[in-house]
């Protein structure tokens, strides 16, 4: 115990000794919270909408009327023919373009039913998908209110139009903050990153140094040198997440519903789990910069499979069985249902339960492969 | 001349070996780097560990401070078998590589905290320790200073201090003047005697035959084998030569 103070003592001198490295420990990844919460959003704003109006009858323009009275679109231009409205697509002017077909308004008022054209530039899919949305709404909104309207022309006839076809959508919720949902995700990443970087560097560095052999030559023990190295990255991460919650909170106002300390009994367990992988990475390279690479591997995957982008349901089921191993998966989980919804200690069990096991096997793991003699 | 021979055998002849070395051997895949070497190191003494660059000394030292595995062969530093009571050798023996291995951003002190703590010493006695060891190698004005800052000769001349705090029975020295100024390697040397005086037996390699020169005893390895082995004074009547480095020279000159 007294051995592994020194340690300790040791690798904290030196990690604040380090005047470069130390706003890139706690300065960028706060930055980083800050913008990526900022600009990381779902949401598909100023969508460049165009149209070709082949009617011109007070419905048609009814309908553009209402796409221009949305925050989510801005009116480019109107086209005299679909073939200049592709040619400007085509360029990037624009994103959507709304085709009114000749006869618009009597179809819908003599057949109940009418057909509009809707293009929309796809090379973004996930913004394309939001578009999609966004028109399918107020296209139905507009069918609702001309439906209305028609009754009333036809007083007295039963008129039962069925007319403009929409998909119905729920899961678009208007009226959720993407911050409240992304800020908590992001600071997992950001927790993660930096205890997963720093410690897989940690020990190579000592081997790149030549200490590591100064090291193994003392009687020193491998549970000791490995618990003395980690420690003081264990504490770095706690701190990192304090002062994220006080930024999501400070800042962006999230809500903290659940009970603090469930976070952080979850993420003490979890940092064990990341800095075993680091521990992992360090023993099995040579050079600081196969450690980076190695990290960066994994924390690309990890960020990507862990739902945080990509809603792990509409990953192939493959992919959503190989999430399972993904431990910034659970973490993310457990702090939005910790936050956001109040998770209680019974709601967030089982990813405890699962993250202290890889925790368990992975360090225990590290350690066998850690030699001091080869 | 023939009086101090006989000095010296007889002073061997009355110390306990404290390093038993026997057919000891490395195979890295297909390389041998250290082919079967057996001699004995005595208590107190200066002994040489010689050899051109890939020889195999490194290796067979390594071996010895109990870093690498023995392919065959055993080794018994202070008592205790390198292969089974590795940890137990490391508590009786210093090492001070050619790579200088103090932590460069930590001040004197604290080098000199660090590593009194991984042996086990107090801070207490790593407090007597520290001032005693600063004030012997005058370094009084910078203890508070990083190491990095230091010049090589200085640094080198800390390490081997640190590397005897612990009190240890042999120090491994490899290649501890390499890159250093002739001064600071004679005060090096100095240091060495002092230590050795003391009873600490000092196992150094060096590529420098003035060096060898002021050994008790040397070994010469060429290619893995361990060519020669006695005192300076005794291996240049065998080659019938008038320094060490003729005697390095043919060694290694017969060999290719």
């Amino acid at each position: 115990m007294k051995i592994i103070l020194f340690i300790i003592q040791k690798e904290f001198k030196q990690i604040f000794r380090n005047k470069s490295m130390l706003p890139i420990i706690f300065i960028l990844p706060l930055l980083q919270l800050v913008i990526l919460s900022n600009a990381a959003s779902f949401e598909v704003k100023n969508i460049k909408f165009s149209y070709v109006d082949h009617d011109h009858s007070a419905a048609s323009r009814e309908l553009i009327r209402t796409f221009q009275s949305s925050d989510y679109f801005d009116i480019i231009a109107e086209f005299p023919s679909k073939k200049e409205a592709n040619l400007q697509m085509q360029k990037g002017n624009v994103d959507v373009i709304l085709e009114i077909p000749i006869h618009f308004e009597r179809n819908l008022i003599k057949q109940n039913y009418t057909n509009l054209s809707v293009s929309i530039n796809a090379i973004d899919g996930a913004a394309a998908g939001v578009s999609n949305v966004y028109i399918t709404q107020i296209i139905s909104s507009f069918n609702q209110s001309i439906k209305m309207r028609l009754q009333i022309y036809n007083q007295g006839n039963e008129v039962q139009p069925e007319n403009i076809l929409t998909i119905p959508s729920f899961w678009y919720n208007k009226n959720l903050n993407y911050k409240i949902f992304m800020v908590p995700g992001i600071l997992v990443l950001i927790v993660t990153m930096l205890s997963l970087f720093l410690s897989s560097m940690n020990i190579v560095r000592e081997k790149e140094m030549g200490t590591l052999e100064q090291i193994n030559v003392t009687p020193i023990k491998k549970h000791q040198f490995i618990i003395g190295k980690l420690f003081p990255f264990w504490i770095l991460g706690l701190v990192i997440l304090t002062v994220g919650l006080i930024i999501a909170k400070v800042l962006f106002n999230v809500p903290i519903l659940g009970n603090i300390f469930l976070i952080y009994l979850f993420t003490s367990i979890y940092l064990i789990l990341i800095l075993g992988i680091g521990l992992f990475i360090s023993n099995h390279t040579e050079t600081q910069q196969q450690a980076m690479f190695i990290a960066w591997f994994f924390t690309v995957i990890f960020i990507l499979m862990s739902g945080l982008f990509t809603p792990i349901e509409s990953m192939p089921s493959w992919a959503q069985k190989v999430t399972l191993l993904n431990p910034i998966r659970y973490f993310v989980e457990v702090i939005r249902m910790v936050m956001l919804k109040g998770a209680g200690f019974n709601d967030i069990k089982s990813q405890l339960v699962i993250i202290a096991i890889y925790a368990f096997a992975i360090n225990g793991f590290a350690v066998w492969s850690y030699k001091k003699t080869n | 001349m023939v009086f101090e021979t006989l000095q010296v055998s007889i002073i061997i002849m009355n110390k306990e070996k404290i390093i038993q070395v026997e057919k000891l051997t490395k195979t890295f895949g297909n390389f041998t780097a250290v082919k079967g070497i057996t001699f004995d190191v005595y208590k107190g003494e200066i002994f040489g560990f010689l050899g051109a660059n890939g020889a195999g000394k490194t290796t067979a030292m390594k071996m010895l401070i109990g870093i690498s595995n023995p392919t065959s062969g055993k080794a018994i530093v202070a008592g205790l078998d390198v292969a089974t009571q590795s940890d137990l050798v490391k508590m009786n023996i210093g090492y001070m590589s050619q790579k200088f291995s103090l932590y460069d951003d930590l001040t004197v002190n604290e080098n000199i905290t660090f590593f009194g703590g991984i042996y086990g010493l107090s801070r207490k006695q790593i407090k007597e320790k520290s001032i005693q060891l600063v004030e012997e190698l005058e370094m009084q004005n910078v203890a508070n200073n990083l190491v990095g800052a230091l010049p090589l000769g200085w640094k080198q001349k800390l390490s081997f201090s640190v590397a005897l705090l612990h009190e240890p029975k042999i120090v491994f020295l490899d290649e501890p003047t390499g890159g250093v100024d002739p001064i600071t390697r004679r005060q090096f040397w100095e240091m060495i005697y002092t230590q050795a005086h003391k009873g600490t037996t000092i196992f150094v390699t060096t590529h420098y035959m003035d060096e060898a020169e002021y050994c008790d005893r040397v070994s010469i390895m060429v290619d893995g084998v361990i060519e020669a082995l006695d005192t300076p004074k005794n291996l240049k009547q065998q080659f019938k030569v008038n320094s060490m480095n003729d005697v390095f020279l043919k060694l290694a000159r017969n060999i290719e």
